[in-house]
C-alpha cells in the first residue's frame, strides 16, 4: 500500500495549489452558504507560517504517560463470543399420500463451525407402513472457497434395510447467481460405483411469509448395478413444489406436491421388484430450524 | 440508475402492530426486583432542568455499581445490566477541567464488565476496553478510573464487554464547558435513544450467525415484481431483479436487526410510555440527543419545530437549521428548539428501515401528547448506494467536480481494493465508491420534502486545531458477508488482524471505503477523527464517523495519545463479528 499511498498523497497535496478555485465552486454549490464561505475563507487565509508544525504542540511524553499508555494486560482479558456457531434445519418433515402408498419423509441439514470451516450434516429418508424404507446420513467437512460456495468432502451412509451402503462424498454447495440454492455431490461406493446428485431450490415470495419453494433433484449412476436397483445413467428425478407459511422464521408449516420419476434400467429394476416408475404425492409438513 | 426512492416498495410502511412492540406505558426497572434499590427515574425537575430522565450524578468523586436488574419494557420481565439499578445508567455531569475519580464496582455474579467513556480524551489505561486498556473488572472487583476532562459537550458511556451494552449498560455523560457556550438556552433535556430486546443479546448474535436475514420481512415479492413490470416494463423490472439476483442480495436489507426484535426507547421509556420533557412556551430548549443503541440508526424530527444543530459528537459546529437528522449509533447531536404556540410536540425517531420508532413528547406539562406522524415509506437501496454508480448521480451528491479532482489519483487508476479482499470468502461485495457523498441525506431521506442534516452541512466552529497536512494515509475498506454475518476491515476479522501502528505525534489521514451494502458508524478511541470535506480539508471534528454504503470518506488523526486503542464499527454485533482493529500509537 505504501508506495501507492504516497503517490496518491503527492497528487492530493499537489492539488492543494488549486484549492482556492475549488473552494469557490464548492461554496457555490453548497446548501449552507454562510458556513461554506466561512470555511473557505479560513482555508484561503492560512494562519501558519510553518505547515509542518502543529498549532498545538504535541506534548513530550513522561514515564508516567508511558506507563499509563501501555499497562500490562492479561492474555484473554478481552472476551469474545464463540467463533463456533451452528444451525440445524429440518427442511422437510412431512406426511405424504400418493397413488402408491402413504408414509412420512424427512430431509434435514445442519452445520457447526466457523465462517470458513464447517462440519455439515445431512440426512433424508422415508418411512411407510411403520418401517423405514430408506435413510441416508451424510457427514462432511466443508470449506468456504468463495463468498457463495462451500467445497465438501465426507462420507455418506445409506441405511436402506437389507442394502446398507457406505459412500465417499465430494461436492459443492452454495448459492448460485439469482439465488438458486444449489448442491452438486459425487459419491463413490464399493464396486467402483459413482453417483452424481444435484439439487436446486428456489424461493418465490408470494408475500414475505407465504413462500413457494420449487425444488428439483436428479441422480445419475456411472454403472449398472441390478443388485442395488441402479441402472447406468439418469436414474431418478424428483420435483417438488411446496407452499409454506412462516409463522416465525423457525416454524413454517407447508403443503405441496412432489413428483418422482425413475428412468432407464433403474425404472425397470424398480418395476420388476414390484414398485412403480413414477409417483405423485401430496405432502403436508413443517419446516423447522434450531 | 433510476432513482426509485420516492416509490419505496410501493406499499406504505404502516407500523406492523403485530410485531412492533410499542412497549409498556410504565416499563422500566421492576421495583423490588432490582439488585440495587434505586428508583429508575427521578420524575422531579432538578436544578439542571432535567425532567423524567435518569438521575444525575454531578460529583467529581463517584461510585458506580454495575449489576443485574429486572426490567419490563414489553410485558415480559427480563434481566438487564444496569448502573446503580438504572436503565439508562445515571447521567454523569461534570465540568471541563475537573479531574474525576470514579470507582466502578462490578456486582455481577459471573461476568467481567467495563465502562468505556465514549469520545473522551484520556490516558489509555482509563479507556475501559478489556484487553487493550486494562483487564476488565472481574465479578466482585472494582476499578478506579481517574482522568482530567480536557473537553466539553454531550457524550455517553457504555460497557465494552461482550454484549452488555445491548443489555442496558449505557448512559449520558455531559461535560459543562469552562467558558460559556456560543449559544444560549433556558432549559435542557438529555434524549438518549436505544434499542431494547427481550432476547439474550448473545442469543441474538447466534441467531444472526444462523440466519442473518431473520428480521428482513420486507423483501420484494412476486406481486411487487408484477407491479414493477406494469409500471416499468418487463425489461427494466427483469434487469433490476437480475442485478440484485446476480449479487445474491436484497435492496431491503437496511438493518440487520429491526423492530421485529427491538423496542425503541427514549431515556429508557418505550413509545407507549411517552417520555416527556417539559418546557415553558418561548423558552430555548437544548436537546442533547445521544444514540446509545446497539444496532439502530434513528431518523429524528419534531414536527412543528425547526431544529438548530449546534454541536456534533460534543464539539461545537456552525449552527445548522434543519427539520430532521439521522443519528448513527454512538453519535451525539446538540439541538436547540424554541417551542411556542403549541402545548405538546412529538419527538419522533423512526428507525432507518421504517420498521418502528422511539417517540416521546416535549410538553408544557406531563400527560400531554401531540399526534404521532405516520412512518415514511420503506426505502430501497439503489445501485448508487452499493457504490455501483454508473454515472447517474441521482443521489443528492453535490460534491461537484472538486470531489473527483481531489481524488483524481484514485479515479484515474480505478478503485484499489486491498489484496486481502481478493478471493476472500468473507467479502461478498466490493464497491467502486470514490465520493464521500457528504451532502447526501442518505437512504430513505432523499427528497422527502424536509430539510435533512448532512455531514456536508456541518462545519466545526473552529479551524483545524492541529493545522498540519497529513503526513501519510492509511486506507481501510469496510468489508463483510451479509449471509454469514461476518464483518471486517479489508476482509480480515479482528481475531486475525495486526494492529494499525501510528507514530506518536504524527498527523495522518484515515481513508475509509465502504465495500458493503450496510451503513457503519466507525469509532476510533483515544483521539479525534477530523472529517475532511471532498477536497481533503478539515471540516468536522467527530469521534464516530458514519459510513453510508457507497461512500469513501476521509478524516485526519492527530496521534497525540500513546497506547492501544480500539477502532471499530459501533454496530455492536458488527464489532463482535470482526469489524474491529487495534490502533497502536507508539513513540
Amino acid at each position: 500500500m505504501s508506495t501507492r499511498t504516497l503517490a496518491c498523497n503527492g497528487l492530493v497535496l499537489g492539488l492543494f495549489a488549486a484549492l482556492p478555485v475549488l473552494a469557490q465552486s464548492h461554496a457555490g454549490h453548497g446548501h449552507d452558504h454562510a458556513a461554506m464561505d466561512h470555511s473557505a475563507m479560513d482555508q484561503a487565509a492560512p494562519t501558519h507560517a510553518d505547515p509542518a508544525a502543529p498549532h498545538e504542540p504535541v506534548p513530550a511524553l513522561t514515564d508516567a504517560d508511558r506507563a499509563a499508555a501501555f499497562p500490562v494486560i492479561d492474555h484473554g482479558a478481552m472476551q469474545h463470543a464463540s467463533t463456533v456457531n451452528s444451525l440445524l434445519r429440518l427442511e422437510r418433515l412431512e406426511q405424504f399420500d400418493g397413488r402408491h402408498g402413504r408414509g412420512q419423509a424427512w430431509e434435514a441439514s445442519g452445520w457447526i463451525g466457523g465462517d470458513i470451516h464447517r462440519l455439515w450434516l445431512r440426512s433424508s429418508g422415508e418411512r411407510a407402513a411403520g418401517r423405514t424404507q430408506s435413510a441416508t446420513v451424510e457427514l462432511a467437512y466443508g470449506r468456504a472457497v468463495s463468498p457463495w460456495w462451500d467445497a465438501l468432502v465426507g462420507v455418506r451412509q445409506d441405511l436402506h434395510p437389507g442394502d446398507p451402503r457406505t459412500w465417499a462424498a465430494i461436492g459443492l454447495q452454495g448459492l448460485a447467481p439469482y439465488k438458486f440454492e444449489t448442491s452438486a455431490m459425487v459419491y463413490a461406493g464399493s464396486g467402483g460405483q459413482l453417483l452424481a446428485e444435484a439439487e436446486i431450490e428456489y424461493e418465490v415470495l408470494l408475500t414475505n411469509r407465504l413462500i413457494l419453494q420449487p425444488v428439483i433433484e436428479a441422480t445419475l449412476a456411472a454403472r449398472d448395478e441390478p443388485e442395488h436397483g441402479l441402472g447406468r445413467g439418469l436414474g431418478k428425478v424428483e420435483a417438488g413444489l411446496r407452499l409454506r407459511y412462516e409463522f416465525t422464521r423457525r416454524f413454517a408449516p407447508y403443503i405441496g406436491l412432489s413428483h418422482e420419476r425413475l428412468f432407464g434400467d433403474t425404472a425397470d429394476y424398480h418395476v420388476a421388484a414390484g414398485g412403480a416408475a413414477r409417483d405423485t404425492r401430496w405432502v403436508a409438513g413443517v419446516r423447522l430450524w434450531f | 440508475m433510476k432513482h426509485r426512492l420516492p416509490h419505496g416498495t410501493g406499499t406504505p410502511a404502516l407500523p406492523s402492530r403485530r410485531h412492533f412492540v410499542q412497549g409498556l406505558a410504565a416499563g422500566g426497572v421492576v421495583a423490588g426486583l432490582a439488585g440495587v434499590a434505586t428508583p429508575l427515574r427521578a420524575r422531579a425537575v432538578d436544578h439542571h432542568g432535567l425532567a423524567a430522565a435518569p438521575r444525575v450524578l454531578a460529583h467529581e468523586r463517584l461510585e458506580l455499581a454495575i449489576g443485574e436488574s429486572a426490567v419490563n419494557f414489553t410485558g415480559r420481565t427480563r434481566p438487564a445490566i444496569t448502573v446503580n439499578g438504572s436503565l439508562p445508567a445515571p447521567i454523569l455531569r461534570w465540568r471541563e477541567g475537573q479531574t474525576v475519580d470514579i470507582l466502578v464496582r462490578n456486582t455481577l455474579a459471573h461476568h467481567p464488565s467495563s465502562i468505556h467513556w465514549h469520545g473522551i480524551l484520556l490516558p489509555a489505561n482509563m479507556d475501559g476496553v478489556p484487553g487493550m486498556s486494562f483487564n476488565g473488572i472481574a465479578p466482585g472487583q472494582a476499578y478506579r478510573y481517574r482522568f482530567t476532562l480536557r473537553q466539553s459537550g454531550t457524550y455517553w458511556y457504555h460497557s465494552h464487554s461482550m454484549f452488555q451494552e445491548q443489555a442496558g449498560l449505557y448512559g449520558a455523560l455531559i461535560i459543562d464547558p469552562a467558558t460559556p457556550p456560543p449559544y444560549a438556552f433556558d432549559r435542557e433535556h438529555v434524549v438518549l435513544l436505544s434499542d431494547w430486546t427481550d432476547l439474550d443479546p448473545g442469543a441474538l448474535f447466534r441467531r444472526m450467525k444462523k440466519l442473518a436475514e431473520h428480521d428482513n420481512y420486507y423483501k420484494r415479492t412476486l406481486p411487487d415484481f408484477l407491479r414493477d413490470v406494469r409500471s416499468e416494463g418487463w425489461s427494466a423490472a427483469l434487469a433490476d431483479r437480475g442485478m440484485w439476483g446476480r449479487m445474491r442480495m436484497t435492496p431491503t436489507d437496511i438493518s440487520d436487526v429491526n423492530a421485529h426484535t427491538y423496542t425503541y426507547l427514549i431515556n429508557g421509556t418505550a413509545p407507549a410510555g411517552n417520555w416527556t420533557g417539559l418546557f415553558r412556551s418561548g423558552e430555548k430548549v437544548l436537546l442533547r440527543f445521544i444514540n446509545g443503541s446497539a444496532m439502530t440508526y434513528f431518523d429524528v424530527r419534531i414536527p412543528g419545530l425547526k431544529l438548530t444543530v449546534v454541536a456534533a459528537d460534543g464539539q461545537y459546529i456552525h449552527p445548522v437549521s434543519i427539520d430532521e437528522f439521522r443519528i448513527a449509533p454512538a453519535e451525539t447531536f446538540d439541538v436547540l428548539v424554541e417551542p411556542s404556540g403549541q402545548d405538546a410536540y412529538t419527538i419522533f425517531c423512526q428507525d432507518m428501515g421504517r420498521t418502528g420508532f422511539a417517540a416521546g413528547t416535549l410538553a408544557v406539562r406531563h400527560g400531554l401528547q401531540a399526534p404521532r406522524p405516520a412512518q415514511d415509506p420503506r426505502p430501497l437501496l439503489t445501485m448508487a448506494d452499493m457504490g455501483h454508480d454508473m454515472g447517474g448521480h441521482g443521489t443528492g451528491g453535490h460534491e461537484g467536480h472538486g470531489a473527483h479532482a481531489a481524488h483524481a489519483g484514485h479515479t484515474a487508476a480505478g478503485v484499489h481494493h486491498p489484496a486481502s479482499e481478493h478471493r476472500n470468502p468473507l467479502v461478498d461485495m466490493q464497491s467502486s465508491a470514490t465520493d464521500p457523498r457528504l451532502h447526501d441525506p442518505g437512504i430513505g431521506l432523499r427528497g422527502n420534502g424536509r430539510g435533512v442534516l448532512t455531514y456536508g452541512a456541518m462545519h466545526s466552529l473552529f479551524d483545524d486545531p492541529d493545522g498540519r497536512e497529513p503526513g501519510r494515509e492509511i486506507e481501510l475498506h469496510l468489508t463483510g458477508h451479509m449471509e454469514k454475518f461476518a464483518w471486517s476491515f479489508d476482509g480480515i476479522p479482528f481475531a486475525g488482524a495486526e494492529p494499525l501502528r501510528l507514530n506518536y505525534g504524527e498527523r495522518m489521514r484515515i481513508v475509509l471505503v465502504n465495500d458493503t451494502m450496510m451503513q457503519h458508524p466507525i469509532h476510533l478511541h483515544g483521539v479525534w477523527s477530523d472529517v475532511e470535506d471532498a477536497q481533503g480539508r478539515f471540516q468536522l471534528r467527530k469521534h464516530t464517523v458514519d459510513m453510508p454504503p457507497g461512500t469513501r470518506r476521509s478524516y485526519r488523526v492527530r496521534a497525540d495519545a500513546p497506547g492501544r486503542w480500539a477502532f471499530h464499527c459501533h454496530l455492536m454485533y458488527h464489532m463482535e463479528a470482526g469489524m474491529m482493529r487495534e490502533v497502536r500509537i507508539e513513540e
